[in-house]
């Protein structure tokens, strides 16, 4: 990002501006494609934008956690591939992709958005889902795209049949248990104002943010903020509004 | 099945607190005399052990920013801080809350008073019983100050919660394990800024304010006990 695109972001923005034209609350054009990818057992291509994200949920069989035995086990990984960005750089994922794979994987898990119970095998085993979000195009506000193609691709997912014990790839006995659809909206603060859905320019201005896990009861299941910025007290609150307001646009998209 | 653990006994938490009240807390200053400052603080059985260097001069040299300097913040838990064995090395958790601890203390200091050069603080968990990055926030915020970094105020933070439907401030290891919902919070308590917001759970907008409101009064008793401590340290040099 050159010195010059940033200032006038932070031109724009200080003067309730923005570089597309959009307002402080608008999110940009959002498609969600499902069943993206042959192989997985669910799949969903976000684009945000030019943002895009494809998740991949495949299923395997494996042991529960040992305080939570009976429940399948739910996995989140994200890897910020060089193809999206001249900012990434092969090798395991940075702290970043650890801290949005973290997050998305705590929207997911404390929503209880997947019966977790009903997906014994037998006494020991489970199965196991994992979840591989993989950027594809880095343009800006990549948690709320990741957790958008997490879920997409949850409510896309069907359950492998096992056959002594083994996974037979290509049949199936039926769909994933899920019961909500979490979402999470990332609001930032830019000086007293708020806006949503940020571009690559504008992230590069923005000092703050608070990602809001938010389930269709419009309950709060995970909150982080990011940025090396404060928040006043009362900004939370505000933030906090913006998101579950606009949690029921995304989630339309999941339909 | 998961253990039922019985949280709440005749209106008292399993180490027979309140909901609202704090651990016994202790706070040491100048506890390592290898490092340009550092701190020890317990919240009950958990104890952070904090070293700060700094600042000085960065290398590699391609790591330097030409207008301010950097903070670099990592957060360990020691292999016998916890029940099972932790394998030494940073996971993804670690490396998770090492950059949430990072930002949590940026906003705090003059990182534009020395260019080209870094601030390290590195935080060791020697006992976790719940609340470890909170507690490493506190020793990290005094190992700072007590080296003399410049700073606009001190960071104080502190954990609540949800277990059995009742709010909590100060949550321990067994709390956090059966909590319905758990916040992380982090404030420079002079100042009224939040630096630090992590919550998981299960929760309405109005249970985060009151949890929110709840750790904001904490931080500021944290933050008397934080200036006392440096203030004897200080006199006692």
């Amino acid at each position: 990002m050159s010195r010059l695109q940033e200032k006038y972001a932070l031109e724009l923005l200080e003067n309730g501006k923005r570089i597309d034209g959009r307002k402080f609350e608008e999110f940009r054009k959002i498609t969600v494609e499902k069943g993206v990818v042959q192989k997985a057992e669910g799949s969903a291509l976000v684009n945000v934008g030019m943002t895009k994200v494809v998740a991949g949920v495949k299923l395997e069989i494996g042991e529960p956690f040992s305080d939570a035995p009976g429940e399948g086990v739910l996995i989140v990984n994200c890897e910020f591939s060089p193809i999206a960005s001249p900012d990434f750089e092969a090798g395991p994922p940075g702290e970043d992709a650890v801290e949005l794979a973290r997050v998305v994987d705590r929207a997911l898990r404390e929503s209880k958005c997947i019966q977790l119970d009903k997906l014994a095998i037998s006494p020991e085993k489970v199965f196991m889902i994992f979840i591989d979000l993989y950027v594809l195009n880095h343009h800006g506000n990549l948690l709320d795209a990741s957790a958008l193609a997490a879920t997409a691709a949850l409510t896309n997912t069907r359950i492998p049949k096992v056959e002594d014990g083994e996974i037979i790839r290509g049949e199936f006995t039926g769909s994933l248990p899920v019961v909500f659809k979490p979402v999470v909206v990332s609001v930032c603060k830019i000086g007293n104002r708020f806006l949503i859905d940020p571009i690559l320019e504008e992230e590069s201005v923005i000092e703050s943010r608070l990602a809001v896990g938010i389930r269709d009861d419009n309950k709060i299941c995970a909150l982080q903020k990011q940025g090396s910025g404060t928040f006043k007290f009362e900004d939370v609150e505000r933030m906090i509004d913006i998101a579950v307001a606009k949690s029921r646009e995304l989630r339309s998209f999941l339909a | 099945m998961k253990k039922e653990v019985k949280l709440f006994v005749n209106g008292r938490r399993v180490d027979s607190r309140l909901p609202e009240q704090l651990r016994p807390i202790d706070m040491k200053v100048g506890v390592v005399s290898r490092a340009d400052g550092s701190a020890e603080v317990r919240f009950g059985n958990t104890v952070a052990m904090a070293s700060a260097y700094g600042p000085r001069e960065l290398y590699p040299r391609f790591l330097q920013e030409e207008e301010a300097g950097i903070l670099r913040v990592r957060y360990n838990m020691v292999p016998f801080s916890v029940d099972e064995r932790k394998s030494p090395g940073p996971d993804r958790r670690s490396m998770e809350i090492s950059k949430v601890m990072r930002l949590a203390i940026e906003p705090a200091i003059f990182l534009e008073d020395f260019p080209k050069a870094t601030v390290d603080v590195f935080v060791d968990i020697l006992q976790a019983d719940g609340s470890t990055r909170v507690t490493g926030i506190n020793a990290a915020s005094l190992a700072l100050a007590s080296a003399g970094v410049p700073m606009r105020d001190l960071v104080s933070a502190c954990s609540v919660g949800k277990i059995e439907s009742t709010l909590v401030v100060d949550l321990n290891g067994v709390e956090d394990n059966n909590s319905e919902s758990d916040m992380a919070v982090a404030m420079m308590a002079g100042r009224g800024e939040i630096t630090l917001l992590q919550m998981d759970g299960e929760l309405d907008k109005e249970e985060v304010m009151k949890l929110l409101s709840f750790a904001r009064e904490n931080c500021r008793k944290i933050y008397e006990l934080q200036k006392q401590v440096l203030k004897e340290y200080r006199e006692g040099e």
